[in-house]
């Protein structure tokens, strides 16, 4: 439960964190809260060569409104984004599903942008980039934008390459009229989800997103679901979806909890949006 | 930027429970190994090794962390205090370690150290917290003896006898 050998290095800007990871090629990995990927490291599945300490770059952890969008970088930690004053207002859904990531000692450390780079399929926080068609800029010798449903092609893969690191990730800001609401069932509440849902509600229109089943959150929109078409179309996303066993749940189990989580979170997103 | 070379120690200065201390590690060393095995401070304990258990919970910068998902060179330059750090002075406990020890919130006292360093941060960054804070931060660590109620008793006490101690002083 020790990590192989790696040097380290902390970076003082982005360029001179980028340079390294493409000097580096395939074995350089980005740290930054660590809450992932020294555990990680500690159970030998991740045995880079050179990691890359980002936490001491000036700047990183400013979070900014920009165009419409929340903009958080790198370096900015999972506490300090749910202890922003406006965050319910400026995008309700991470308000919401914020306090389910991790416990609150992990959070104090884990970085927003660390998660998103890490790619668990039960992660809250990509479950939001994705549901709200959020971006993340990632920067390698130049700088480029994916939308986040792009961004994640697997469990604990996504489209960055060996030389580019995730500069921000940004949520667009929510509109009036819309409502937003997540639920999530896990053994203990902080542990990895065996299934998440987030909602949003705009008028007739709903989308859900399901994190923890599939390899990456799932999204499915609906123009319009009255009252007495919900549990079918629950029903229809529960069975479309990759549901597995595994120690924690049997697939039988994680359909059960999309219909009912779906349902409960369905409501709420709606009374908020009204 | 320097790169620090793997399977060469570094010098690593950081203030362990208000004392500056300088020592060598390499770059794969934990930090909740640093702090037992470099600088002695055994009363950190290690669990799980991957951030699960929460025995080795400690205080960096003035926020939690679990020092067996911290690197020790990501450390470096950092406060650090441990579950040392606690008592007023030697011999002595502090309101919460009391508390503790009158409602038998420990009985092998391996998450002790952990628990101590989550409920002591939260009652001091949020005086006003009651039974839904406490359980939220205990979520954080196992504990196979006491079943936490005794935990949540005592946490509960200690915040209690804190607001009292706030509002006469």
């Amino acid at each position: 439960m020790k990590p192989a050998p790696f040097d380290y290095l902390r970076a003082g800007t982005v360029q001179e964190a980028q340079a390294a990871l493409a000097a580096e090629g395939e074995g350089a990995r980005v740290i930054a809260g660590g809450q992932s990927l020294v555990a990680m490291l500690n159970m030998r599945l991740a045995r880079p060569t050179l990691l890359v300490d980002v936490m001491h770059v000036a700047g990183g952890a400013e979070i900014r409104v920009e165009r419409g969008q929340l903009v958080v970088p790198f370096a900015v930690r999972q506490a300090a984004l749910l202890n922003r004053r406006d965050l319910l207002s400026e995008v309700p859904l991470l308000a919401a599903a914020l306090p389910w990531v991790g416990h609150v000692q992990t959070r104090a450390r884990g970085t927003v942008c660390g998660s998103v780079a890490h790619a668990d399929p039960s992660a809250e926080i990509a479950l939001a980039l994705v549901a709200l068609d959020g971006t993340v800029h990632l920067r390698g010798r130049r700088a480029r934008r994916l939308p986040a449903a792009e961004f994640f092609t697997g469990m604990m893969q996504t489209a960055a390459r060996p030389d580019e690191m995730i500069e921000a990730v940004s949520f667009p800001l929510s509109q009036e009229g819309t409502g937003h609401a997540f639920n999530e069932v896990g053994i203990r509440h902080g542990d990895f989800a065996i299934v998440s849902v987030g909602a949003i509600a705009t008028g007739d229109r709903l989308r859900l997103a399901i994190g923890g089943v599939n390899d990456t959150p799932l999204v499915r929109d609906w123009s319009s679901l009255d009252e007495r078409q919900v549990d079918d179309a629950l029903n229809d996303l529960a069975w479309s979806l990759d549901a597995r066993d595994d120690l924690h749940a049997t697939a039988r189990y994680r359909r059960d909890l999309v219909r009912r989580l779906g349902r409960k979170t369905i409501k709420e997103a709606r009374q908020c949006a009204a | 930027m320097r790169r620090l070379i793997a399977d060469q120690t570094h010098s690593i200065s950081l203030k362990l429970n208000g004392k500056l201390v300088h020592a060598e590690a390499e770059p794969r060393m934990l930090l909740s190994d640093f702090i037992r095995h470099v600088l002695g401070a055994k009363g950190t304990h290690v669990g799980c090794e991957h951030g699960v258990c929460g025995a080795c919970t400690v205080r960096m910068d003035g926020g939690l962390a679990r020092s067996c998902l911290t690197l020790a060179v990501q450390a470096d330059g950092a406060e650090i205090e441990t579950v040392e750090h606690l008592a007023p002075e030697p011999g002595s406990l502090s309101v919460l370690q009391n508390s503790f020890r009158r409602h038998h919130a420990l009985q092998c006292g391996f998450c002790t150290a952990g628990i101590l360093m989550s409920l002591d941060t939260l009652l001091h960054d949020h005086p006003e917290a009651g039974e839904t804070e406490i359980r939220d931060a205990l979520a954080g660590h196992l504990c196979r003896c006491t079943g936490y109620e005794p935990i949540v008793t005592a946490a509960m006490e200690a915040a209690e006898i804190l607001q009292k101690e706030r509002v006469n002083a």
